[in-house]
Parts: structure tokens; C-alpha cells; sequence
């Protein structure tokens, strides 16, 4: 059952992966990566991780993705321009691209660990405990982090505003 | 049972596509997202790892890369609204201003 999910939501997410790199209109690419986020959200339900499953639906599959398909309707985003790449590119860029990847896995594969399986709930991220950490060992990082988010909301109004003149 | 290596392998290959969409796409808005797509699976190998070494350590982190995110979305997205205006296009092969 475990496996059928993980397979299930990991086509999704594959599936999503390649739709963002295939479609041309921006509005569809945007569809997609919320298609890779929420199946992302299952998979860290199935690792256990509650807290940051709902945080991935909420921020990421809505609080970004709103942002972004508002600024594809804002700026009227359709089609991307066709460019002519280069023809060297072409030719030695995925063969050589494969290669890499081949000569790349096969290395890791040789120095492979011990490659333990995870059992469904083999670990609970509650949100309490996910809390108490943050507010225990991360609680710097946390205080500097709320001072960035105040700064990229002060960023973003500078940079959105018109100039009076 | 899943071996760690399956999601390792997702967390690549999302990677992997966020690196694909970042040098061949053109328009600016999808280059932010592919953006996105690289910390989606750097996020999905921090949970695994989490998951594998016992420990929530990892669940933090993740939580700190999507706040990062955030901000990041919320002035990159504010920068390309300014480009926008001053450029009158989404395709980054024309905002070459800094270009020699």
C-alpha cells in the first residue's frame, strides 16, 4: 500500500516535472508546479513530516503559486518567444548530458550505503514537537528569519511602487 | 517499506528539472519557478534524510528554505513587475542592459 501511494504520488510529481519544462504558455507551466507541490505534500505525509506537509500546501501550493498566477494574469504572460538554440548544443549537449548522468549514478552506486528501507510511520514530525525545536535550539534563526520576511515585504513595495515624478 | 533511495532519486530528478528549465527557458516567470521546482527537491531529500537519521533537525531546515522561498518569490516576482514596466517584455535574451 505504502509503495502503491509513494508510486502514485512520485508519477505525479514526474509527470508535473516534465509538463512545467514541456508547455509553452507560462499559466499551464504555473498549473503544473502545483501539481509537483501538492503530490510533494502527500509524500511528506507518507514520511511522517505533518507539519511540513501542511506548510507545503499552504505556503507553497498557495500562498506562491497565488502569487505567481497573479503576476502571470498581471503582466498578461501567453506564449514563450521560440529561440534558435545552438546546434552545438544540440549535438553534444544530450549525449553528453546522458554520459554524465550514467558515469554520475554509476559512481554513487559503487560507493553506496547501507540502503535501509522506511517503513510507513517510521517516524512522527508533529507539529508540537516541530514547535518545540523551533522555539528551543532554532529560536535565533527563527527571530532573524521573521526580520527577513519584513525586509522582502519592504523590498517588494519599494520595488512595485511608481515614482511620483 | 520504502528504500531511501527512491526518494532520493525523486529529489534528483526534481532537481534536475528545475536545472533543465533554468538554462533552456526564456521567459522570465519560468525561470522563477523552475526556481522553486530546485527547492522542492532539495526540500523532499531533507525530509528523507529526517526521516532515515531519526531525527526533526530536517523538518526545520525545510521549513527555513520555504521562508527563503517566499521572500524570494515575493521580490523576485516584484523585480520582474519593474522590469516589465521599464522593458515591456518577459524574455530575458532582451533585458541585456548589463550585458558588454
Amino acid at each position: 500500500m505504502h509503495q502503491f501511494l509513494f508510486l502514485l504520488f512520485g508519477a505525479f510529481c514526474v509527470g508535473g516535472a516534465i509538463n512545467l519544462l514541456l508547455q509553452k504558455k507560462t499559466i499551464n507551466s504555473a498549473l503544473s508546479l502545483i501539481v509537483v507541490m501538492g503530490s510533494l505534500a502527500l509524500i511528506y505525509l507518507l514520511l511522517g513530516a505533518e507539519f511540513v506537509a501542511v506548510v507545503q500546501v499552504i505556503i507553497y501550493a498557495g500562498a506562491i503559486m497565488v502569487l505567481y498566477v497573479f503576476v502571470i494574469m498581471l503582466l498578461n504572460a501567453g506564449k514563450e518567444e521560440e529561440v534558435q538554440g545552438s546546434h552545438v548544443a544540440k549535438i553534444f549537449g544530450i549525449p553528453g548530458l546522458f554520459a554524465g548522468g550514467i558515469i554520475g549514478i554509476w559512481v554513487l552506486l559503487q560507493h553506496r550505503p547501507d540502503d535501509k528501507l522506511l517503513p510507513i510511520g517510521a517516524m512522527y514530525g508533529p507539529a508540537d514537537k516541530v514547535g518545540e525545536l523551533l522555539f528551543t535550539k532554532y529560536l535565533l534563526a527563527f527571530e532573524v528569519t521573521s526580520i527577513l520576511v519584513l525586509i522582502a515585504i519592504m523590498g517588494a513595495v519599494v520595488l512595485t511602487r511608481r515614482s511620483r515624478s | 517499506m520504502i528504500p531511501i533511495s527512491w526518494y532520493l532519486l525523486l529529489s534528483a530528478f526534481l532537481f534536475a528539472c528545475g536545472v533543465t528549465g533554468f538554462l533552456t527557458k526564456r521567459n522570465i516567470i519560468t525561470l522563477f519557478m523552475s526556481i522553486e521546482l530546485m527547492l522542492n527537491g532539495v526540500n523532499l531529500s531533507f525530509i528523507a534524510f529526517a526521516t532515515r537519521l531519526q531525527t526533526l533537525d530536517g523538518h526545520i531546515f525545510v521549513f527555513f528554505v520555504m521562508v527563503v522561498a517566499a521572500a524570494e518569490a515575493a521580490v523576485g516576482l516584484a523585480i520582474i513587475i519593474s522590469v516589465y514596466r521599464t522593458r515591456e517584455t518577459l524574455n530575458v535574451d532582451r533585458v541585456n542592459l548589463l550585458k558588454l
